[in-house]
């Protein structure tokens, strides 16, 4: 992808994400940092291309989102332009370092991306809405709708962070992330080596009361003063025209993000000219001009996925500003899964009164499940599954986590008793073990990229608090899910083939367990099974590491 | 109406979906179209369900293609032409590859998808790409960009081969161009 270093003045196809990466080249970036998470993780690997062959870029995978967001806050008090980028349940795990950098604010300008993924085409976990964020961290939320704004909202996040000593955050979506549109690139700032020095200021960068407090007033002071700019700001506007509006019976569309395209969309299916408000900017919202769109109007509709967060705004600014104006929002759209243009339109034809019938298909469709890789590649994970199976009574307890694994909670498997989120399978099956006083067994399986992320602690807790688990680390060389990016088992790094490789083994004996096998699930398939019968019955925490690299890296390797 | 063209490719995870989604919005592209797409990545795309949409016209707004107007629906493997036909109408062309990989639920066979899908649109073809493909090419993994050609002799796609083989060249590395270019005029022999 070193075409993206190499565009001038162009238009071209990008994706959102070559477009956000395209917009932080053009904006000067000197340090990235993420951990991959989709649908965002294409920023890292691109930059882990870009910034081997660049002096002026670094780039690094962190160990997971919160030291990822933590070596660009120590990179921006260090003056550098950072982008950080992460999913959304990767910022639960950023989350305690990202409020304090609000307090602090940035010194080099650092843009946050934050991915969701409603409908969850490639989350597990949840819908969650990272817009929220904005309401506690206090930092400005950019909302891009196509691979355009992706590229400019970049810029314009690096604009802000520069002028008022704030992170910004730019929130996308599947539908945005995943999309490619044809984008007008700029050209490439020179950026230099980075000469940078943590230059000390203890006032500045020390969260200690009573300075915190201080603090917390500046960056609302701030906030202030950043609405003056919302308000101007040309990334919020009407399209269409509003004295045209007469047919409508003075109807109006509230929208951001990629719902704003469906919007569009929706209006030409219909063929109706209703006035659109397009939000760029979550937070701060422009309130005053919300409330000059919405003061004409007799109804309003705000169209958002997922939470009210824009419809209860609007409610609020409406009871000033017109408080006679009908709200529909989550009354006549969906709060759950992603919108889509026939959903959108079925809303707006109910606002503005126009028959449409949302098409439904006859045809019932199909669902392949995802499945482990099988043929010229086949997945090493299959012998695990089988070896468990074979070795432990089925009213074993078995907890699942994040990564290519977990899809032995799907048919045929149909394993895990319980699934959350990354480092969570031990945390959980401590809890349950604990609860159950060790009598139900609890056997969890865990990869070496979320053992490394959030499983240390986890297993940490175990072994302190003395839980009786098995905890199984399928342990495939790389961090495959999310498109093969390396982590510390590897001895490798985005930037380089010389890293520490640190062993699951001696992390594992350090932590203070005493039972731990390393074991080739295909090679060992009779042992492996041998062990996990051994280890079963033992009352304390024992670690199997079932090592054996992922069948696609090694046929990729041998090509 | 609009005169935006809409695509539907489905398929499972790992047979090139978004190889023919990036060899189609480039060809639309340098055909002077605006462009949308969508597409899947993550756990989906180990052998699961997957769809991907591609859009042109003179101004395209939403990347996602509205139910009830897509124009040309491929399916890679045969069941999942049931999934992109949700986004049919009566003039919908159906391009499915026969070829089946089991769901790993219930399997539908060949002639009960042709009967789901007979009340839906007319035009709908069942062509043994990936096995031509593995018997031509030795390599069934172009079987989409052999549909691809296919289309586009047919003419249910409205961009030009030229496009296509330039598409192929600009948004490939060299070493696989000679395979899919031969995929894409393959059809013709």
């Amino acid at each position: 992808m070193q075409e993206l270093t190499r565009l001038q003045n162009e238009r071209v196809i990008l994706m959102g994400n070559e477009a956000i990466v395209r917009g932080a080249l053009e904006s000067g970036v000197q340090f990235v940092s993420t951990y991959p998470g989709t649908p965002a993780s294409e920023i890292g690997n691109l930059f882990s291309e870009i910034a081997k062959n660049n002096d002026s870029i670094y780039f690094e995978f962190s160990t997971n989102e919160k030291t990822a967001l933590e070596a660009a806050i120590g990179a921006s008090f260090s003056g550098l332009k950072c982008l950080v980028a992460m999913k959304n349940f990767g910022m639960n795990v950023a989350l305690e370092s990202l409020i304090p950098f609000g307090y602090t604010g940035s010194k080099g300008a650092t843009v946050i991306i934050v991915a969701d993924d409603p409908s969850c085409h490639s989350s597990a976990q949840s819908e969650e809405n990272s817009r929220g964020f904005a309401y506690l961290s206090h930092i400005p939320v950019l909302e891009p709708s196509d691979a355009q704004e992706c590229l400019e909202f970049v810029r314009l996040g690096f604009q802000i962070s520069k002028r008022f000593h704030l992170p910004v955050i730019v929130r996308t979506t599947t539908r945005v992330a995943h999309q490619k549109a044809v984008v007008q690139t700029s050209g490439l700032p020179k950026v230099r080596p980075s000469d940078a020095e943590f230059i000390k200021d203890k006032h500045r960068f020390v969260t200690m009361p009573p300075r915190v407090m201080e603090m917390h007033q500046e960056l609302l002071d701030k906030i202030s003063i950043i609405k003056l700019f919302v308000e101007d700001s040309d990334v919020n506007y009407v399209y269409g025209d509003l004295s045209t509006n007469t047919n409508t019976k003075r109807a109006g569309i509230i929208t951001s993000g990629v719902a704003y395209l469906h919007v569009l969309e929706a209006l030409r299916m219909l063929g109706k000219d209703v006035p659109v408000l397009k939000l760029g900017f979550f937070y701060p919202l422009p309130e005053q001009k919300i409330k000059d769109f919405i003061k004409p109007l007799k109804k309003v509709l705000i169209v958002e996925e997922l939470d009210p967060y824009l419809e209860k705004e609007v409610a609020a600014l409406a009871k000033s500003a017109n408080p006679k104006l009908v709200i529909y929002g989550k009354n006549i759209l969906p709060e759950t899964g992603e919108m889509n243009p026939e959903i959108v339109a079925g809303a707006v034809a109910a606002v503005v009164r126009k028959k449409y019938v949302v098409p439904q298909s006859m045809v019932e469709g199909v669902k392949h499940f995802p499945r482990f890789c099988s043929g010229a590649a086949t997945c090493p994970y299959w012998r695990v599954f089988a070896a468990i199976k074979k070795a432990v009574p089925e009213n074993t307890v078995f907890g699942g986590d994040i990564g290519c694994y977990m899809i032995a909670a799907l048919p045929p498997h149909n394993l895990y008793d319980y699934m959350f989120c990354m480092g969570s399978s031990i945390g959980i099956g401590h809890g349950i073990a604990k609860a159950t006083n060790g009598q139900q067994k609890v056997v969890t399986l865990i990869g070496d990229g979320t053992f490394f992320h959030s499983g240390i602690e986890a297993l940490l807790n175990a072994v302190y608090n003395q839980s009786n688990l098995l905890a199984i680390i399928v342990d495939n060389r790389i961090t495959a899910m999310t498109g093969h990016q390396p982590n510390p088992g590897m001895g490798k790094a985005a930037e380089t083939d010389a890293a520490p490789e640190i062993k699951i083994e001696e992390v594992a004996r350090a932590l203070g367990v005493k039972n731990i096998k390393i074991v080739d699930p295909v090679d060992g398939f009779d042992e492996l099974v041998t062990s996990i019968q051994e280890y079963y019955p033992k009352n304390e925490i024992s670690v199997i590491i079932a090592k054996r690299i992922c069948a696609l890296l090694e046929k990729r390797q041998k090509q | 109406m609009d005169k935006t063209f809409n695509i539907v490719i489905s398929g499972v995870g790992g047979q090139g979906l978004v190889t023919l989604l990036k060899i189609i919005s480039q060809a639309a592209f340098d055909e002077g179209f605006d462009v949308k797409t969508s597409e899947l990545h993550g756990l989906s795309q180990r052998g699961g369900s997957v769809e991907v949409y591609i859009r042109f016209g003179e101004q395209v707004f939403s990347p996602m293609v509205p139910k009830g107007q897509a124009n040309l629906i491929i399916a890679l493997e045969q069941q999942e032409v049931l999934n992109g036909a949700q986004f049919a109408s009566k003039k919908s062309i159906f391009l499915i590859n026969k070829y089946q990989t089991p769901t790993l639920a219930v399997d539908v066979g060949l002639d009960e998808i042709k009967q789901r899908l007979a009340d839906v649109s007319k035009k709908v073809f069942v062509i043994p790409a990936s096995e031509i493909c593995q018997k031509k090419l030795g390599n069934e993994v172009v079987s989409g960009i052999y549909l691809l050609g296919y289309a586009v002799r047919k003419k249910y796609l409205p961009l030009p081969m030229k496009s296509l083989e330039e598409a192929i060249k600009k948004t490939m590395p060299e070493k696989f161009w000679e395979l899919n270019l031969k995929a894409l005029h393959l059809s013709k022999t």
